[in-house]
């Protein structure tokens, strides 16, 4: 009987947690002005630079439109680009064609074009999944940036569209020449859409499409219309895309048919992915980090930054999957819940099949190291058009370096993967 | 001759070289991907990386076309096996969404690599005598290496369907295919099947790679710009489908050849119009399975 009874009382205590969190879940945390003082801070620290940090704002809010879908409803598309392009080329054809250079109702009506796209695009393609929607994301993006090009006496074509006017800002703000006005337009729309996504995942909408990520099933089991929610929040992203595209075209002044690009789609993915889908915060960490890191990168080569791309994807992977979000969280763990642990000595238990690990890792890092010698030789034969001599020493040597270098890591990971003495005996 | 058919005939013809192209890249690609669900964006870049092999034999050390082919093939296979055991691997289960960026970020420092290695200017290779010029096929003459294509092509689809239909290897892959987990309960080792069909696909890769330097002229891009070809055949044709997949590059090489000499500002406008129309119609693609 009282084990009944306090068997309750710990469930009405578990319910009151819960309830008490969905609750409060949606309360304003005072981290969440940081960003928006960073922004701000950014404008006082680096007033030459405000034509980037617009650029900036707009690939966040670019993100954040992908964060929806992706990170919230589970939709994979390498696609977004469409919309992006969508709403630049409505306001660049609405000013250029119709004389309409008014910039917030131009913002508007790009949003609500793309947001109509959207929802036809979405109605069609949103009922399959996997490879067969990532096709067709593709496809229809390619299909735009196409009939774009068919048409270039319409849109500019590859040379796109220059020296597009826009009416002064509210009528009073002109656009100065370090992108001041800009960039607090800019800061303005990211904030009026902020708001709408934060209102938006936390209603009672935006839990259906968390639970259509997690378990489409179940969602069409308890009755819930998966597909109309999928088109309407894909519709709502469209638009948030679309709004963000207008701005790219008015900041600056210029818009061409890159905007459709198949890499443009992929590296908003990539901002996204790197801060964290699936939380509010993740796009602004990504796009920023990934802006600053490209700025500096690209200009020293082009090269270089495309194989920096490679790696953070490779290591976001495989080491950080909820994002660079995810893992502050993580370390912010470490320190907090695992002192216990740390305090503790380690220990190496050697098994017989680290010694199998260690070798794969050398075999791999000689694999490695031959191909990347010969790659070396055979790089400089290609640009001198002549055999270079000394092949074998040096496919040797980066092949004996590589596999060093691979069992040294091998060896390090097993030293940090080692159990402390208590954890090692409790598992 | 008329003047119609004969631009048919070219058309045709130059269609067939390309779709022999298509299949030979974008075969394995269909078959792992069928095996075990695994999106790999990074097919392209061992198709590109088994060419700029083939580039280096021939112009660097004086090794005949044919032969360089065969190694750039073997070696990219054998290359694609770690690949498969260290990474791949550990992704069988994930997402589709952790599989497309992992596979994509090895493209993508695959392209910078080789763009530092051999720089961004399209790469020729010096082609054996008898591949040049034209060869007269009792009706009209044709370029030889198309025709060389095309037969290379018509034999490695004899091999492979024989090998699918008529082995106990190629029923154990159709049986993967078709069901993963009877297949494996009945005793199949399916991740072994896997590594094999992934090192057999990329040497295929590598080797489509080899084959397209003289057709299209290779850059470190190439690994991204065909990417989206490859999966599109994957995916109209139907996965893990050999019939498919054969059919695919058929429709896509020969309406893309046929479009682009009818209206050539439509760019690639045809392929993506008829991938829209196929997967819409049928979103498994020609054979693939519900």
């Amino acid at each position: 009987m009282s084990e009944a009874k306090s068997r309750s009382s710990a469930f009405i205590e578990a319910r009151d947690r819960a309830t008490d969190y969905l609750v409060r879940r949606h309360y304003l945390r005072w981290t969440e002005a940081l960003p928006w003082l960073v922004a701000v801070a950014c404008f006082f620290l680096f007033p030459n630079r405000m034509t980037f940090g617009s650029q900036v704002l707009i690939m966040i809010m670019f993100a954040l439109s992908l964060d929806l879908i992706l990170g919230y409803a589970g939709i994979v598309t390498l696609g977004h680009a469409a919309f992006f392009g969508i709403g630049a080329y409505t306001v660049a054809l609405a000013s250029l064609r119709l004389g309409w250079s008014e910039p917030i109702s131009g913002l508007a009506a790009a949003g609500v074009i793309a947001a109509c796209v959207g929802v036809v695009v979405g109605w069609f393609i949103l009922r399959y999944r996997g490879l067969t929607l990532l096709m067709l994301t593709i496809a229809f993006a390619a299909m735009l940036q196409e009939s774009g090009n068919l048409r270039s006496d319409l849109t500019g074509g590859y040379d796109g569209l220059p020296g597009l006017m826009f009416d002064p800002l509210l009528g009073t703000f002109q656009y100065d020449l370090y992108g001041h006005t800009n960039f607090w337009y800019a800061l303005a729309a990211l904030a009026v859409v902020f708001y709408f996504v934060r209102r938006l995942v936390y209603s009672p909408f935006g839990q259906t499409l968390t639970g259509i990520r997690e378990n489409v099933r179940r969602m069409h089991a308890i009755g819930s219309p998966v597909h109309l929610r999928l088109v309407t929040v894909y519709a709502i992203s469209a638009g948030i895309a679309g709004v963000a595209g207008a701005l790219f075209t008015q900041t600056n002044a210029y818009v061409t048919l890159t905007v459709f690009d198949f890499d443009s789609s992929a590296k908003v993915m990539v901002m996204l992915i790197l801060g964290g889908t699936g939380r509010l915060y993740g796009p602004f960490l990504g796009a920023a980090v990934y802006m600053v890191l490209e700025d500096y990168f690209s200009k020293m080569s082009p090269t270089f930054w495309q194989f920096g791309i490679g790696i953070l994807l490779v290591l976001t992977v495989l080491f950080a999957r909820r994002g660079l979000l995810g893992l502050a969280e993580d370390i912010g763990g470490m320190r907090w819940g695992g002192r216990a642990a740390d305090a503790a000595p380690r220990r190496l238990v050697w098994k017989p099949e680290h010694w199998k690990a260690l070798g794969a890792s050398a075999f791999d890092g000689g694999v490695l190291g031959f191909l990347v010698g010969f790659a070396v030789n055979m790089g400089h034969a290609e640009l001198m058009t002549a055999y270079v001599t000394g092949l074998p020493a040096q496919v040797a040597v980066f092949t004996l370096g590589g596999a060093a270098i691979g069992a040294g890591i091998n060896a390090f990971y097993l030293l940090l993967t080692s159990r402390s003495a208590v954890e090692g005996q409790a598992s | 001759m008329p003047q119609f058919a004969n631009i048919a005939v070219s058309i045709l013809f130059d269609g067939l070289a390309y779709a022999m192209f298509l299949f030979i890249t974008a075969v394995g690609l269909s078959v792992t991907m069928g095996l075990m669900g695994f999106v790999n964006l990074a097919h392209g870049a061992f198709a590109m990386a088994g060419g700029f092999i083939v580039v280096s034999l021939t112009r660097s050390y004086g090794i005949d076309f044919i032969p360089s082919l065969i190694i750039a093939s073997v070696t990219i296979g054998l290359v694609s096996v770690r690949f498969e055991k260290r990474l791949y691997r550990r992704l069988y289960k994930s997402t589709d969404l952790e599989q497309v960026l992992l596979t994509i970020g090895l493209a993508f420092m695959a392209i910078a690599a080789f763009t530092y290695f051999y720089g961004p200017i399209p790469k020729s290779v010096p082609l054996p005598h008898w591949l040049e010029g034209d060869v007269n096929l009792g009706f009209r003459r044709f370029p030889t290496y198309r025709a060389f294509l095309i037969g290379l092509g018509t034999v490695l689809i004899a091999i492979l369907w024989f090998v699918f239909e008529k082995t106990n290897i190629g029923a154990k892959i159709r049986a993967a295919v078709d069901n993963r987990r009877m297949a494996e309960s009945v005793g199949i080792n399916v991740d072994r099947l896997f590594t094999l069909t992934f090192a057999v696909g990329s040497g295929l890769a590598a080797l489509g790679g080899g084959l397209a330097i003289q057709l299209f002229g290779l850059t470190p891009s190439f690994a991204v710009l065909y990417l989206v070809l490859f999966l599109i055949v994957v995916a109209v044709g139907g996965l893990g489908s050999l019939k498919g997949t054969l059919l695919a590059a058929l429709v896509i090489g020969i309406i893309d050849t046929g479009g682009k000499y009818a209206f050539p500002v439509a760019g690639n406008l045809f392929i993506y119009a008829i991938t829209a129309l196929v997967l819409l119609i049928k979103p498994t693609g020609f054979y693939g399975r519900e």
